[in-house]
């Protein structure tokens, strides 16, 4: 993020780390102060406004991205804690033609209704479904289970999990 | 031969569309507030109270000043000056924007910051000093009443007390007569414990105040954007024109999006005096600890009965508390909403109630979290009562519901409060619930059970509600009537556009609402847009709360609707060159009677309003409706559910839910789906783990969400729905009751009377919800009540 400050003396105190990371397969650079959250660079820095924030205190979901693959609560991490490392975002989940299973899944079971939880449930299942093709709907409830919805209760989504899972097996 | 359109394909009533709002959100495409930047934009943060109730002595924001990037600090002081350190509720009462004289609840906004961004503008926060001095705390309504109670309200002239209102409704004498006459009463003793809507999306809002045009653009999390905009005219005394309220995207309401919140207020008054945009973002501290709470009331309630389980009359005695400030969002004749449209699914003679409401020093609210106006309270201290009856006759809960239901051919069946209920098949209801779960084969188990220390337990709750406010001329909030509308445009291509007053946050309107159109239109909905939230571009509405955007916005839009086919009934008779009367509507289509082949589509006729209409007709096809409903929708439920008590911990499973709903006609029964579900699974919650408690010093437990607890997947049982049973509400234009909340509103009572079910054999009468294992062990373990008022502080 670039601030511009008025020009007071004490100004040259705010100190800036110089990171380097991929997002949604795109090689960046970023200069951030060092208390910058992940989910304020991904949101305001990077512009990527799918991450949403809803509690930070680590509880909602809302912000959860992938790191390096594994399901991160970005407004838990520092911005400079991903120097060197691979981030993933619900913006990085279609590409230009197509819709990744999750989204199709979501939208055909009804997995949504305001919509704010989703993109993070999107991110945990993912990371679900990366390592387990084949999840039972168990195994989906304790994937998800670090991610509060308030709309849905739950049972939407994880069909629209499991419809995603047998998408992608096909 | 018929050519109609087969409705179901073209996405009308019935069909089961997929959502439109979807592919942006599956995207990350969604535009919430905290999504919009502005060129220039300021960023604000609130510094709140870390005290109950204390008089401020000083507020020293100089050092906040001194911090670099910081625009502006604000204090009450400084409000005060243009005004705005006060602003009138929703109820009457007025609220503290930011506190002068003394801060009245832990979280209390005391001061803001502005600067250039969120991370400064919180440093500067904190380098507010603010000394305080410390006053007693009251967190309850038997505390507020005491004698001697210190006053809360002491801004307000003749406020001697705490008290808020006394307001009684029903037949005080009948009431009495019949209790006079009962062979037993029954009664019941419990408190709805305070709880938060709670949405992931906190509330926020951008300020956009332009000098050179003087207009006032505001983007803002509300599910009311026009009463926004009648308020901020009020409060801020600008020109209503020069107003504009935009609500974007909402990351879910339930009614904590209705009122006007200091950050609201602040933010506006920040950007009039910076002249940049301004934007608020509160945090989930921010927003547990200080904006709408819902419910938290006590309830003494009494059933006098006729030995054969008849119910003669019911007495209830409520005390609310509302915290400092009385800013409840409800129609303006009820004091404590629609509390009194508790048992009117009940055929019962004679009612009454009196209702206490007092300030403590607690967070202000009392909104309509998924439910119209305290209902939520009606129908669990309805249902509560109802099974401690059944228990005390002795009798089965399920007969004793059903001996007392208004009958099928009983409608309309004026209620013991009043109310006009006009429509339901309740015991049919009860009879799809009861197969559904086996009912006779669960009392065999749970015997069987029981005789193994195994402790089962089955809850039933049924209950019709009033959804969908007004009518006007009871229904106001602040005078402004109850109405909703709806604006139609259909474009020269056939294609369409509908605008109302409602505010959707998750509800799927541009799904239905496009739904109501193809029904009455017979364009497919895929060529309908539906837009909300603008007050400059949408028709003044009410907003969407209470369950009332299906009946009433949603008649609106049917209305509307037919007033364009009444229109294409002419440009189609011009087409046709018949008389109107020669000509015959099908879905899609207009016919000539005798010639059933000759025919135009619709998409003929809105091509021929802007191209080839009569002589003398306007051009155009659009047309507006204002819709005031003649009564409240009465959708009926019935849950049920089933649960295990582990009799060593009191830990609690759901093995069963059963919900039963009756809504008349569902537009998309995927989306009225998808809504009961959401509510059953609040009402888990509430039953479970969700509340808000304060410790004596008026400290909020539940101020985060390590704190304050929502259910996950992981927790939260499975539904079995049922939709066999549909009556249509015989006023609404195309039959629809609203269900949003019925879940949320019936749910609660199921699961806690199947707890109380597993552990009857205790002689337990009440367990106050949550029902947390601690407690229910304590109920089994002391073979006593357990309450959840918060603790008073003694001297000891
Ligand atoms: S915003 Fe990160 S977990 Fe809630
Ligand atoms: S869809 Fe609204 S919070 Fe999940």
């Amino acid at each position: 993020m670039t601030i511009v400050y008025d020009d007071e003396p004490d100004a040259d105190e705010i100190p800036v780390r110089r990171i380097r990371f991929t997002i949604n397969g795109a090689k960046k650079v970023a200069e951030v102060e060092p208390r910058l959250l992940l989910a304020h660079l991904i949101r305001q820095g990077l512009k990527l406004t799918g991450t949403h924030t809803g509690c930070d205190t680590t509880n909602c979901g809302a912000c959860t991205v992938l790191v390096d693959g594994k399901p991160v609560k970005s407004c838990t991490m520092l911005a400079v804690q991903v120097d060197g490392h691979e981030i993933t975002t619900v913006e990085g989940l279609a590409t230009a033609s197509e819709l990744h299973p999750l989204q199709e899944g979501f939208k055909e079971e009804h997995g949504l209704q305001c919509g704010f939880c989703t993109p993070g449930m999107m991110l945990a299942a993912k990371a679900l479904l990366d390592h387990n093709p084949d999840p039972t709907e168990e195994d989906v409830r304790w994937a998800l289970s670090g991610n509060l919805c308030r709309c849905t209760g739950y049972q939407n989504i994880v069909k629209s999990v499991l419809w995603a899972a047998e998408k992608l097996r096909s | 031969m018929s050519q109609a359109l087969d409705e179901i394909k073209i996405g009308g009533l019935g069909a089961s569309r997929k959502r439109v709002e979807d592919n942006r959100f599956i995207r990350g495409k969604g535009n919430y507030v905290d999504d919009i930047v502005l060129p220039g934009m300021l960023h604000m943060e609130i510094l709140r109270s870390p005290l109950a109730h204390a008089r401020i002595v000083s507020i020293d924001a100089s050092k906040a000043w001194e911090i670099p990037g910081v625009h502006l600090v604000m204090t009450g002081e400084m409000m005060a000056t243009r005004n705005l350190a006060w602003m009138p509720t929703l109820s009457y009462d007025t609220q503290a924007v930011l506190a002068t004289d003394k801060v009245r609840f832990q979280g209390q906004e005391v001061a803001c910051v502005i600067a250039d961004d969120p991370y400064i503008a919180k440093d500067a926060c904190e380098a507010i000093d603010v000394t305080y001095e410390a006053l007693p705390v009251i967190v309850s309504p038997a505390q507020a009443l005491a004698p001697g109670a210190t006053v809360i309200r002491d801004d307000k002239e003749n406020q001697n007390d705490n008290v808020i209102f006394h307001w009684e409704v029903g037949d005080a004498e009948g009431t009495s007569r019949a209790f006079a006459e009962a062979d037993m009463v029954s009664r019941l003793q419990l408190h709805y414990p305070r709880s938060h809507p709670s949405p992931i999306e906190c509330c926020g809002s951008i300020a956009d105040f332009n000098r050179a045009t003087e207009k006032l653009t505001v983007y803002m999390t509300t599910q009311a954007p026009h009463i926004i905009r009648a308020a901020v005219a009020l409060v801020a005394e600008l020109p209503e024109q020069m107003i504009r309220i935009i609500s974007p995207d909402i990351g879910g309401g339930f009614g904590n999006k209705v009122p006007v919140y200091p950050g609201y207020v602040c933010s506006i008054l920040a950007s009039i005096l910076l002249e940049r945009p301004v934007k608020w973002i509160e945090d989930k501290t921010g927003n547990l600890i200080s904006t709408g709470f819902a419910r938290d009331v006590y309830l003494d309630g009494e059933m006098a009965l006729r030995r054969d389980g008849k119910i003669l009359a019911i007495r209830m005695h409520t005390d609310s508390d509302h915290g400092a400030f009385f800013s409840d969002a409800q129609p303006s004749k009820f004091k404590i909403g629609l509390m009194h449209s508790a048992f009117a699914c009940y055929d019962i003679p004679y009612a009454h109630m009196i209702s206490r409401g007092t300030y403590t020093n607690k967070a202000p609210g009392g909104v309509a979290y998924r439910c119209s106006f305290r209902v939520t309270e009606a129908m669990f201290f309805q249902e509560r009562m109802v099974q401690a009856a059944a228990v005390d006759l002795g009798m089965d809960q399920a007969e004793f519901r059903r001996m007392n239901f208004v009958r099928d051919d009983d409608f309309p069946h004026r209620t013991p409060f009043g109310f006009l209920t006009d429509s339901g098949q309740y015991g049919a209801c009860l009879d799809v619930g009861l197969k559904a779960v086996g009912y006779d084969n669960f009392l065999q188990q749970q015997e069987e059970a029981r005789s193994r220390g195994r402790l089962l337990g089955i809850g039933i709750s049924t209950m019709t509600e009033p959804l969908g406010a007004g009518n006007s001329r009871e229904y106001d909030i602040l005078g402004i009537k109850m109405f909703d509308s709806a604006e139609i445009r259909v474009h020269m291509t056939g294609k369409a556009m509908v605008r109302t007053g409602a505010r959707g946050q998750g509800q799927g309107h541009e799904t239905t609402w496009a739904q109501i159109v193809s029904h009455e239109l017979g364009l497919p909905a895929d060529d309908i847009t539906v837009e909300e939230g603008d007050t400059d571009t949408a028709p003044f509405g009410m907003g969407t709360y209470a369950s009332r955007s299906t009946p009433v916005a949603g008649a609106a839009i049917a209305m509307a609707a037919r007033k364009i086919r009444a229109k294409a009934r002419r440009l189609a008779a011009h087409l046709l060159e018949v008389s109107e009367e020669d000509v015959e509507w099908e879905l899609g289509r207009f016919y000539v009677r005798s010639a059933p082949d000759r025919g135009v589509t619709i998409q003929e006729c809105a091509m021929a309003a802007y191209s080839n209409m009569p002589d003398g007709m306007e051009p155009g096809l659009q047309n507006q409706s204002f819709y005031d409903p003649p009564n409240l929708t009465w959708p009926f439920a019935c849950y049920i559910v089933t649960v295990e008590v582990d009799p060593e911990t009191g830990v609690w499973d759901v093995t069963n839910m059963v919900a039963v709903d009756d809504c008349g006609v569902r537009i998309n029964p995927m989306i009225v789906e998808g809504q009961i579900m959401g509510g059953l699974t609040e009402a888990y919650a509430m039953a479970n783990m969700q509340f808000i408690t304060f410790d004596a010093e008026g400290n909020c437990v539940g101020s985060n969400y390590m704190d304050y607890l929502l259910p996950t997947a992981w927790e939260t049982p499975g539904f079995e729905l049922h939709s066999e049973i549909m009556t249509e509400c015989p006023h609404h234009p195309i039959g629809a009751k609203g269900i949003g909340e019925c879940a949320a509103v019936g749910g609660p009572a199921a699961f806690v009377n199947a707890v109380m079910d597993a552990i009857s054999y205790t002689g337990v009468r009440n367990v106050d919800m949550p029902m947390l294992p601690d407690r229910v062990w304590e109920a089994m373990k002391y073979r006593r009540d357990v309450s959840g008022a918060p603790p008073v502080l003694t001297d000891e």
